[in-house]
């Protein structure tokens, strides 16, 4: 189907991996099919234990897969990672210790055929003032940018970031992908996994969702967005019959805990527009996005993965 | 050229690591000064026809280079800990280029262990003809190679935090069991068991001086054997460590 016509991206065919554990194996991704085009933007989205990172152990040849394949530019991760077209932040990661930021970065470079110039990353990580001291003595922020920066003075073709904003402050994260833009607009293909679904929308062209080790859906992230974007509109509202609450535009479902209710909406915007109108009384009002998890499981619809995989 | 470079930015680490240079270098020689110092004179150490300060010499340097060797292990451990060798397997680098410059970057530390011990010797009065330094040299460097692999072993299958009592325990040991501190009996169970062991081999290689063969047949087997046993776990340790932390 879609592989023939990507074998030159990245191909991951039917791919199962179980982990033995003290307390039984643990199937960490169980039938996984993703097909990546050169230059695309795909963002891996799921909740933790989804199999994102597995997903990318077995994409860059760190894990070898009980079934199926991994195909990286016609060939396998080992033969793409020789040829050095790959260039990958992973999700546990420290940086060497016993040199400086700028040796660091310089020593990534000197593994590469074709690199970045360290200057020239260290300016697009804003690593510049950092260069000159000792990676052991960094922040948590500043070492996530070192390891960007790892990654990005490679110049892949392929670059692969598990999770990379997990450490950042807010403005840590609008920098990233700030400089993320700036990359991309160079016509590498990036894999990126992510718990955040605003980073999916903001950055990616296409999410592939994950749960429970499979992908449950897989598309242009605004056709995703609709599918897990629903808002919850949370307010204090102690006299509004619930069934006029339901009757509101925009609202899927309704639920009240004594004085507070909670309205699932499809449409937040529309719907809190006619719940300000209808109940002016309302107070402590919050809006906020449906967390991930919660959509995952309306989306799989709850169903018995162990059956389904047996 | 990717190697190479590896390689420098590994030796600028290994200097800037102060540990090395207190349990490789200045460790042993203050014991060298320790032990042989006082017995300076006595050319005839408890019967072995060779003189104290060479003795000594060589076995403190067995036991510096022994922990030099080890030492990478240590510096793997660390590295595993922060998950850069995961990093590293997703570069160009090669397997065999990332080995050989461990291995390379455990000799160089080896050799200045070696290199302070004789000028230390030296100035305790050991005096040999050339070839004698030279083979004595050739010696410990050979029977340091079951090391080396140990080092890299034991790097990938120990963690940050038991690889540091385990090197400085098993050091201890060994050193112990082949005549490090003290030449061992010619006979009895602790000559038995030590003639097994790689460590007593590096220490007999003082054993130049005395002319004739030093190692004999029995040392080179018990140091290829070794060799070719820590070479094979070393390499299946590293094939086997890509998991995540």
């Amino acid at each position: 189907m879609a592989s023939t016509t990507v074998q030159t991206g990245i191909d991951l065919q039917g791919l199962v991996k179980t982990f033995r554990t003290p307390h039984g194996p643990v199937r960490a991704v169980r039938g996984v099919d993703i097909a990546i085009a050169p230059g695309e933007t795909v963002a891996l989205l799921g909740p933790n234990g989804a199999g994102k990172s597995t997903t990318i152990d077995l994409l860059l040849g760190l894990a070898e897969p009980d079934a199926g394949s991994v195909t990286l530019f016609g060939g396998t991760p080992a033969d793409a990672i020789a040829s050095g077209r790959v260039g990958a932040m992973l999700q546990t990661g420290g940086l060497l210790r016993d040199l400086t930021v700028r040796e660091l970065v310089s020593m990534m470079a000197a593994l590469y055929p074709r690199p970045l110039g360290v200057d020239e990353v260290l300016d697009l990580t804003g690593l510049q003032a950092t260069a000159a001291q000792r990676t052991e003595k960094l922040s948590g922020g500043q070492a996530q940018r070192v390891r960007f920066a790892c990654a990005l003075v490679s110049n892949p073709d392929l670059l692969v970031l598990d999770e990379p904003t997990v450490a950042m402050d807010v403005e840590g994260r609008h920098a990233f992908w700030a400089t993320m833009r700036e990359f991309a607009s160079r016509g590498t293909t990036i894999v990126f996994a992510t718990h955040y679904l605003e980073e999916a929308d903001d950055f990616a062209d296409r999410a592939v969702l994950m749960a429970r080790g499979r992908v449950v859906a897989d598309g242009p992230t605004t056709e995703i967005k609709a599918r897990v974007g629903s808002r919850t509109i949370r307010a204090t509202l102690p006299d509004a019959p619930d069934a006029a609450l339901l009757a509101l535009p925009g609202v899927a479902s309704a639920e009240r805990r004594g004085a507070s209710v909670t309205l699932r909406c499809g449409d937040s915007d529309a719907a809190i527009r006619a719940l300000l109108s209808a109940f002016p009384a309302a107070s402590d009002i919050e809006i906020s996005g449906a967390g991930l998890e919660e959509a995952f499981l309306e989306l799989t619809g709850g169903e018995d993965d162990e059956d389904v995989a047996a | 050229m990717s190697a190479v470079a590896y390689t420098r930015y590994e030796l600028l680490r290994a200097f800037r690591n102060k540990r090395f240079f207190l349990f490789s270098l200045a460790f042993p020689l203050a014991l060298y000064f320790l032990t042989a110092g006082p017995n300076k004179n006595d050319h005839d150490l408890q019967g072995t026809g060779l003189s104290a300060p060479l003795y000594f010499m060589v076995s403190m340097a067995s036991w510096g280079t022994m922990t030099s060797m080890l030492g990478t292990g240590a510096r793997i451990a660390g590295e595993r800990q922060v998950g850069w060798n995961r990093q590293l397997r997703i570069s160009p680098l090669s397997a065999v280029a990332y080995l050989r410059a461990k291995v390379a970057i455990s000799y160089l530390m080896a050799g200045l262990s070696i290199i302070l011990l004789y000028a230390a010797g030296t100035i305790l009065g050991v005096r040999l003809p050339a070839s004698e330094w030279l083979e004595m040299t050739g010696l410990i460097l050979v029977g340091l190679v079951p090391f080396a692999a140990l080092g890299i072993f034991l790097g990938h299958k120990l963690n940050v935090d038991s690889v540091g009592p385990f090197i400085g325990g098993g050091t201890a040991l060994l050193a112990l069991l082949s005549g490090t501190w003290f030449p061992l009996a010619e006979t009895g169970f602790l000559h038995d068991v030590a003639q097994y062991l790689p460590s007593y081999w590096l220490v007999q290689a003082n054993r130049v001086a005395l002319g004739g063969t030093s190692w004999g047949a029995r040392g080179w087997l018990v140091v290829a054997a070794w060799s070719v046993v820590l070479i094979a776990l070393a390499a299946r340790a590293y094939r086997a460590d890509t998991g995540r932390a």
